[in-house]
């Protein structure tokens, strides 16, 4: 079972690697959204700090959304994913390795990137790690989160624009307690240990469920 | 007692049941909006001297925010009952719901405003409660949007009644977030609501106007399901030897 995680995990890094821009526009796309703030707000330090958790999660949220739409699309496309479906292997399995690639190629350069928001936005040292230390356990529940939206409007007509009406409403509790959390650590500590607990918690939920319910819109969205 | 519980499950059986049924709720929907209305206009005292006259709004307000919650759970309800059971009936209840759940949802928000601008000085507030709102209305705009997104009619009823469940799980999470967006103080802005402290006329209003704001629900939910079954059986034979659909020719 396990080798089906990881050989699925493998090919989509593969395939991804083969076609480098494609990661390449998410990044940018975070950097491009996040750099346009202060050109429409103003420059002024006290603004940009204030803004700063709000600016990351929501540049954080449409970036992930956006490459949402090719998680299954190019698969359906060639006819690989039906394939997928009819192997042995459990397809929330397989959901599993594909979500799982799709965020070590989408989610986890945010998170790498985020010193340079943290720069950009001055807010210090301690405050771009818990920025960092946020991101990286949300953006892969904005991702199993995704994936259903991705599932439920695959090969339909206006596609991309469809996921961001299903997806960003269910976005909300990460929103709130990821940027929650970096205005408390930038407000002066705080306890911060109960946000991270429930964005674990968000996390440990989107794990058990998501994956399941992808694979059901997936059988649904193919037959 | 033998009780044929599927016997209204096809839309056969189901269209003229609906049909016969729906001039009596449209009747008691108006009798008890009406009474509602008036006993809350007209025989309520006026205690809340600080909020004057306008606080009456709160019949409609609380009536649709109370149908807006319901019709959701009962969207779900259909979408689950639809997936398991298979049944065509189930998932036109769930689409016929959804438009109305939205509605609902917009004259709570509508009627909220107009209250919060006369008690609290704003049109809005990003208060928990009336964010929740929000975000429920943009959830029906999700369902209703993948819905007719969809033209393979047994996918779509399928794919929206996953995204209902999906919404289920979600909702109470996304509106316990904004309750309680820093977890170590949890505080709400609007007040709460209390019951027992209301004056037994107001409540007495408010429960009668909200069940006319349900039957009203109920009557047009019915309509637009007949609708539904018109349009998606439109090939069958019993359709086309409907009296009003012979008429039509």
């Amino acid at each position: 079972m396990w080798r089906g995680f990881t050989t699925m995990l493998k090919r989509d890094l593969v395939l991804a690697m083969r076609r480098r821009t494609d990661i390449l526009t998410t990044l940018f796309f975070f950097i491009i959204v996040v750099s346009l703030f202060p050109l429409g707000v103003g420059t002024e330090k006290e603004i940009l700090r204030k803004m700063a958790p709000g600016v990351v999660w929501i540049a954080a949220l449409l970036a992930s959304m956006l490459a949402l739409e090719r998680l299954f699309a190019d698969d359906h496309a060639d006819g690989t994913l039906e394939q997928m479906l009819l192997t042995p292997q459990p397809v929330a399995l397989l959901v599993l390795a594909k979500v799982t690639a799709h965020w070590l190629l989408t989610g986890l350069p945010l998170v790498l990137i985020a010193p340079l928001v943290g720069l950009q936005y001055h807010v210090g040292g301690d405050v771009t790690l818990v920025m960092m230390q946020t991101l990286l356990i949300g953006t892969p529940v904005l991702s199993l989160i995704g994936a259903i939206g991705a599932a439920l409007t695959l090969g339909l007509r206006g596609g991309g624009i469809l996921i961001s009406l299903l997806i960003l409403p269910l976005y909300i509790p990460v929103l709130v307690y990821g940027s929650g959390a970096v205005a408390e650590s930038m407000a002066g500590g705080g306890e911060l240990g109960a946000y991270f607990q429930l964005l674990s918690a968000f996390l440990i939920l989107a794990l058990v469920f998501s994956p399941w319910a992808t694979a059901a819109a997936l059988k649904i969205s193919t037959e | 007692m033998n009780i044929k519980w599927f016997k209204y499950a096809a839309p056969s059986t189901f269209y003229p049941l609906a049909g016969r049924m729906i001039p009596w709720f449209w009747v008691s929907a108006i009798l008890f909006i009406g009474v509602g209305l008036y006993w809350g206009f007209f025989h309520t005292p006026g205690i809340l001297t600080d909020q004057k006259e306008y606080y009456r709004i709160i019949f409609p307000h609380v009536a649709s925010a109370w149908m807006s919650m319901w019709l959701y759970i009962v969207l779900v309800g259909w979408a689950l009952v639809g997936l398991i059971f298979q049944t065509r009936i189930s998932f036109m209840m769930a689409e016929a719901v959804a438009p109305t759940g939205a509605i609902m949802t917009f004259i709570a928000l509508v009627t909220g405003a107009f209250w919060g601008k006369t008690s609290w000085g704003t049109w809005w507030d990003w208060d928990p409660r009336m964010t929740s709102e929000l975000i429920l209305l943009f959830v029906y705009i999700g369902y209703m949007a993948l819905q007719s997104a969809i033209d393979d009619r047994r996918r779509a009823d399928r794919a929206s009644a996953v995204l209902a469940l999906v919404g289920a799980v979600t909702v109470p999470i996304i509106f316990w977030s904004v309750n309680c967006p820093d977890p170590n103080q949890c505080t709400a802005l609007h007040q709460q609501s209390g019951m027992g402290k209301v004056d037994p006329d107001i409540v007495i209003a408010m429960l009668v106007t909200s069940l006319g704001f349900w039957l009203y629900s109920f009557a047009i939910i019915f309509q637009r399901v007949r609708n539904i079954i018109l349009q998606r059986e439109r090939n069958t034979r019993w359709v086309m030897e409907l009296p009003e659909v012979k008429r039509g020719k």
